[in-house]
């Protein structure tokens, strides 16, 4: 098991943190809360960090004192846990002492009446929207000539809801202030009390530009809790579709960085790629977005030869139309100009975000589940990208990159696929248990942490979307930049609204 | 300059002509005539979101990439409820963005139209229990057609904006 739980008292829950996210020199990569008033009278709080070098994941576990609900805020020590403690404090109504910000993160309090949280076991929904209307406070930057912008959220593309608040002096961003939440539909209630194959159809409409990654993140957590052996069949088909869902996801970015610098060929020129990826997916498994693949125990489609050739086939094609797109992209001064040195997310900075993923990669970070936590992908020859200037530039570097790889990836692994099952046909043994499922979806690690009950129904279900992480490192690029620059900014990040928000 | 010779070059050879699949282009010119007849050349569309999980919005700018070119048949995407005819509304309406959405609605001249698209727009669909929708678009306002799909492709978008025009 790649899993290390560490129980601590309350009072040395700050110190064991701070010892772990030194020692590993990990962000913390979730955080969260599990009701477990009606067994131990207590709740119980997850802190978890990302040990590359033991390959492991860390959790430090506490119990709240009995009957209570406060624990002491590791958000001054540790930035990266500050969303995480208002989520637990909106969401199970736990009072983390002593975090300066307590604002609330989804439920709007616009809407959400005081008093009701949704992720205790005995929550009832309120009757009636919020009696008395309270606002939310943006973060006010004062001084002479300072305006502010207020953006969404409803925006003027064909994107997601989400508002923004820049803060500007003259031309350029002083602040800005994402305000999420908007998408928020409760998803980590609803797998509450379903089964692990409803577990499965809900985790693919969690975010649906990553529906694949979703499901097999679900999985992975539910196969480790059940002992299940995937054949090694399935876990090569796995990553074929990953690697196919992470390619056009990246032509979506690169497309969307050049038509929102107002380059709008090469722009064109990778929609259509997209739309023959798209195809490739309806015609390899019947579903464009790749749902209904994945199944607990393995795979529900099979690559037969022909699928394999038509693979090949269109990867083939595919490179050549790729080479072309770079051509007409890296060759456009102006092209180039608008990206180099736009929002720049320093090292360092990331660091303290806690920023993950294909954002971290470009600012130096060497993080890749792929690489660290290699699984099936130490069969194979596989180069992660890295870029250091932060810029949009290196954002759109390390797309470009890892969309060549991930063609690479593909045909070593098809090349490795042979006859044999492609799930586990044993009989699932419902037991109750833990388990964390992740993956390196292709905006960066994506986790979910399951708990099982015996009869196989889910008690718990915690999802950390990648953005969830990125949102602030977003937030922090854009400073210096001017208003115009955001969109292409905000595109080189491709965050998701409703993986943010679930 | 040399870069821009050699990019007009190269992009003169890229650009090539898209096979589309003749059902489209049948639907298409039904669509044509009737978006000049009732609507005077033109039909605007402003997109709303709230709360999809934007699969469905990846359908949608699928249909206005050169392979479906929506815009070549007189609909448009546009930038401001202001500026639409019909709202093309995703997601089951959570409840942070019923207002919005309301607002969004307001804004749009008469007369309007809404348009739900997938599953979880009719009537909250698979986050139908939550806590946190209205379960669907219809509690909210008065919706015209549903395009039926999780998500819809994009041909079929296009075939339900054909439908709409048929009534
Ligand atoms: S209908 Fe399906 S694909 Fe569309 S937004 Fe809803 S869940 Fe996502």
């Amino acid at each position: 098991m790649d899993e290390a739980y560490i129980y601590v008292k309350p009072e040395n829950f700050k110190k064991a943190c701070l010892y772990f996210h030194k020692k590993l020199s990990s962000p913390v990569v979730m955080m969260f809360a599990c009701d477990e008033r009606q067994k131990n009278k207590c709740f119980r709080i997850y802190c978890v960090f990302m040990g590359v070098k033991y390959k492991k994941w860390v959790f430090v576990t506490m119990d709240t004192a009995q009957d209570t609900s406060v624990f002491e805020s590791i958000a001054r020590d540790i930035y990266s846990a500050g969303l995480f403690e208002r989520e637990i404090k909106e969401m199970f109504g736990i009072l983390p002492k002593g975090n300066p910000d307590l604002r609330s993160l989804r439920l709007h309090d616009e809407v959400w009446p005081e008093g009701f949280y949704p992720l205790r076991k005995d929550f009832e929904a309120p009757k009636s929207s919020c009696a008395e209307k309270k606002e939310y406070v943006f973060n006010k930057v004062e001084g002479e000539g300072v305006f502010e912008v207020p953006v969404g959220p409803v925006h003027a593309g064909i994107i997601p809801s989400g508002h923004f608040r820049f803060s500007c002096a003259g031309e350029p961003i002083i602040n800005l202030e994402a305000r999420l939440g908007w998408t928020h539909k409760g998803i980590e209630k609803l797998f509450e009390g379903k089964d692990v194959n409803f577990g499965v159809e809900l985790s693919e409409c969690v975010a649906g530009d990553s529906a694949f990654s979703n499901s097999n993140a679900f999985c992975h957590a539910v196969e480790k809790i059940y002992k299940i052996d995937v054949p090694e069949k399935a876990m090569f088909l796995r990553t074929v579709f990953l690697e196919l869902e992470r390619m056009y996801n990246h032509l979506n970015g690169i497309g969307g960085i050049a038509i929102d610098v107002g380059f709008s060929f090469p722009a064109m020129y990778a929609s259509v790629m997209k739309e023959n990826l798209l195809c490739l997916n309806k015609k390899l498994t019947g579903s464009r977005y790749l749902k209904g693949v994945n199944i607990i125990g393995g795979v529900s489609v099979d690559l037969t030869a022909w699928k394999k050739k038509t693979l090949l086939k269109v990867l083939e094609a595919m490179e050549k139309d790729f080479r072309q797109l770079k051509n007409m992209l890296y060759s456009s001064v102006s092209f180039m100009d608008r990206l180099d040195g736009t929002g720049v997310l320093k090292k360092k900075t990331a660091e303290d975000l806690g920023v993950l993923g294909l954002a971290a990669r470009s600012s130096g970070i060497e993080r890749d589940l792929r690489k660290d936590f290699p699984g099936v992908y130490s069969k194979i020859k596989f180069n992660a990208a890295k870029e250091h200037s932060g810029d949009v530039m290196a954002r759109f570097n390390i797309r470009v990159i890892e969309f060549e790889e991930s063609m690479n990836l593909i045909k070593q692994f098809v090349d490795k696929i042979g006859p044999g099952s492609i799930n586990s046909q044993n009989k699932i043994e419902f037991r109750d248990g833990v388990g964390l499922g992740y993956i390196e979806a292709w905006r960066g690690p994506l986790f979910y942490w399951v708990k099982l009950s015996k009869s196989g129904i889910i008690e718990r279900c915690k999802i950390v979307d990648p953005s969830f992480h990125n949102w602030e490192g977003l937030c922090y690029s854009v400073l210096g930049n001017i208003i115009p620059d955001f969109p292409v900014c905000n595109k080189s990040f491709d965050l998701s609204y409703s993986g943010n928000d679930l | 300059m040399i870069n821009i010779i050699k990019n007009r070059i190269i992009k003169g050879v890229v650009t090539r002509a898209i096979k589309t699949d003749p059902e489209i282009e049948k639907i298409g010119a039904e669509l044509k005539g009737l978006v000049y007849k009732r609507f005077n050349r033109s039909f605007h569309i402003r997109e709303v979101d709230t709360g999809s999980c934007n699969a469905c919005e990846s359908e949608i700018i699928a249909t206005t990439n050169p392979i479906y070119d929506i815009q070549r048949f007189g609909i448009n995407f546009v930038a401001s409820p202001r500026h639409a005819d019909a709202l093309l509304v995703t997601g089951p309406v959570s409840k942070n963005m019923c207002v919005a959405l309301k607002k969004t609605y307001e804004a749009v001249p008469e007369p309007k139209f809404v348009i739900t698209c997938g599953d979880c727009a009719l009537d909250g669909g698979i986050f139908k229990d939550s806590y946190y929708v209205e379960k669907g678009v219809k509690n909210v306002l008065p919706v015209t057609i549903h395009i039926p799909g999780c998500p819809p492709n994009p041909v079929a978008i296009i075939k339900a904006i054909l439908s709409f025009f048929k009534k």
